[in-house]
């Protein structure tokens, strides 16, 4: 097993440092669908975790014995199967979330961070570290939707998690909801803008011009 | 017992076993979860049937449900009940089914929803319970299509069959924050107390331009702004499911009194 340190890096570094959709800009369509609100995306954050985290394990586990030729097939095959399994898992105990994730749990099967991950960790490196590979690229992600969800749900509609923050002009309160933060544009722009402060304060995550 | 991972019996090999756990994996999964699921379907729609009704409160849902509601299969053409338990009647696979349902096209089709299903579940309410007798609501199960999604939803409507009580839209895709208001409780407010019918017995709701709506009229609701054609697909669900090849005939008989008698 790799030192302390390196399992702080593979694990933590992908929040910030190495953040999958903010510096390899990965897994942005999803990014978008699901942050209008603070629970769907906390739901969202924690089934791609864990698919991102097995998916790096089992592949990780059978490395060394998948052919070249196929290799994305059977990278395909064995997340195509975990999401499946999470999607039922959902919809059998947080039926109302997953109804309202409908397609997009699904969609985690094209979802480019843990097809990412798969080919360009998993596919080297140990089963351990790849799974903690998995679940820090999961946490980037999740932490990266919570932040966009955050505003969106509390500029959109006022609310944080379904609890009022704002209240609304339409309920009495004195909030005008900001309805272009509940349309999908507004999360790319909000996207943009994190990483613009992400890269103001960690000038090395600057593309060369 | 394969030299080389990339020789052709390998290659089949790992794909064949792979495919293999992977089958059992997601078979099991499906087959262990597949109650629960079952399950948590007929409580949301349970649910969404006491929420129409005002009956939800907090609380054992089945319980509620088992004690104000009775569920009833009616014959869309003739307006009559049909003998037939409703637990094992599937209305979603019925309404898609050809020789469940009937096509529907042209000025028929005004909700778009491509066709319609012979028999449709009905739901009495009884506030002080069923065996009371006292009817409280009439639950009818309506949906159209609006800008991007098929929209349904549940019309609560009073004895009298015409005065509406609530609807409550728990399934649609459409706009968020935009479209996406017809589940507002706030505009789904509007409609308590209009008149599903006029006086000739035709589908009057009117979705009119938002703002235009006359408060005093029996007819008129607000539109959603910013999301005219979801508020015009609110507007043919309604003439639609009001209509002849809707609710009418069985509405008609509530109102001369089928209810009384049974």
């Amino acid at each position: 097993m790799a030192s302390a340190k390196e399992i702080k890096t593979v694990l933590f570094g992908p929040i910030f440092a190495n953040n999958p959709i903010a510096l390899q800009v990965l897994g942005i369509c999803s990014a978008l669908a699901v942050t209008t609100k603070m629970e769907k995306a906390l739901v969202m954050g924690i089934a791609l975790t864990v698919v991102a985290a097995f998916s790096n394990l089992f592949i990780s586990l059978i490395r060394n014995h998948i052919p070249s030729s196929v290799r994305i097939i059977v990278q395909m095959t064995i997340i195509a199967s975990l999401v499946i399994v999470v999607d039922q898992v959902l919809k059998a105990f947080a039926y109302d979330v997953a109804k309202e994730l409908s397609v997009f749990v699904g969609l985690i099967i094209t979802n480019c961070i843990v097809m990412g991950r798969a080919e360009a960790y998993a596919m080297k490196t140990g089963p351990g570290m790849s799974f903690l590979d998995g679940i820090g690229n999961g946490l980037g992600y999740s932490v990266l939707l919570l932040i966009v969800a955050f505003i969106r749900e509390l500029f959109g509609s006022g609310t944080l998690f379904g609890v009022e923050v704002l209240p609304l002009v339409s309920a009495g309160g004195w909030y005008q909801p900001m309805g272009m933060m509940l349309i999908a544009p507004s999360a790319f722009i909000i996207i943009g803008l994190l990483i613009w402060v992400l890269r103001a304060f960690r000038p090395e995550q600057v593309e060369k011009a | 017992m394969f030299s080389n991972n990339d020789s052709i019996g390998k290659t089949f090999f790992v794909v064949i076993a792979l495919c293999l756990v992977c089958a059992i994996l997601v078979a099991t999964a499906a087959v262990q979860l597949r109650p629960k699921q079952i399950e948590n379907k007929l409580l949301d729609s349970q649910k969404n049937v006491l929420a129409v009704t005002g009956l939800l409160t907090e609380g054992n849902i089945k319980e509620l449900y088992t004690k104000h509601i009775q569920e009833r299969l009616v014959d869309l053409n003739t307006g009559e009940f049909v003998d037939m338990a409703p637990a094992s009647y599937d209305y979603r696979r019925a309404m898609k089914a050809p020789d469940t349902s009937i096509r529907l096209a042209g000025a028929d089709d005004m909700a778009s929803i491509k066709s319609r299903a012979n028999v449709a579940p009905v739901y009495f309410a009884y506030n002080d319970g069923v065996e009371s007798g006292n009817l409280s609501a009439i639950v009818l199960p309506v949906h159209g299509y609006g800008l991007w999604s098929t929209m349904h939803a549940f019309l609560a409507l009073d004895n009298d069959g015409n005065t509406i009580k609530g609807i409550n839209y728990y399934e649609q895709g459409e706009t968020a924050g935009l479209g996406g208001e017809v589940q507002n409780p706030k505009w789904t407010a509007q409609f308590v107390g209009k008149k599903l019918l006029d006086e000739s017995g035709a589908p009057a709701i009117k979705v009119m331009k938002p703002g235009n709506a006359n408060p005093t009229s029996a007819y008129e609701v607000d539109g959603l702004s910013g999301a005219t054609l979801t508020s015009n697909g609110v507007q043919n669900t309604f003439d639609f499911w009001a209509g002849a090849k809707g609710f009418a005939p069985f509405l008609t008989k509530v109102r001369d009194g089928a209810l009384n008698n049974g």
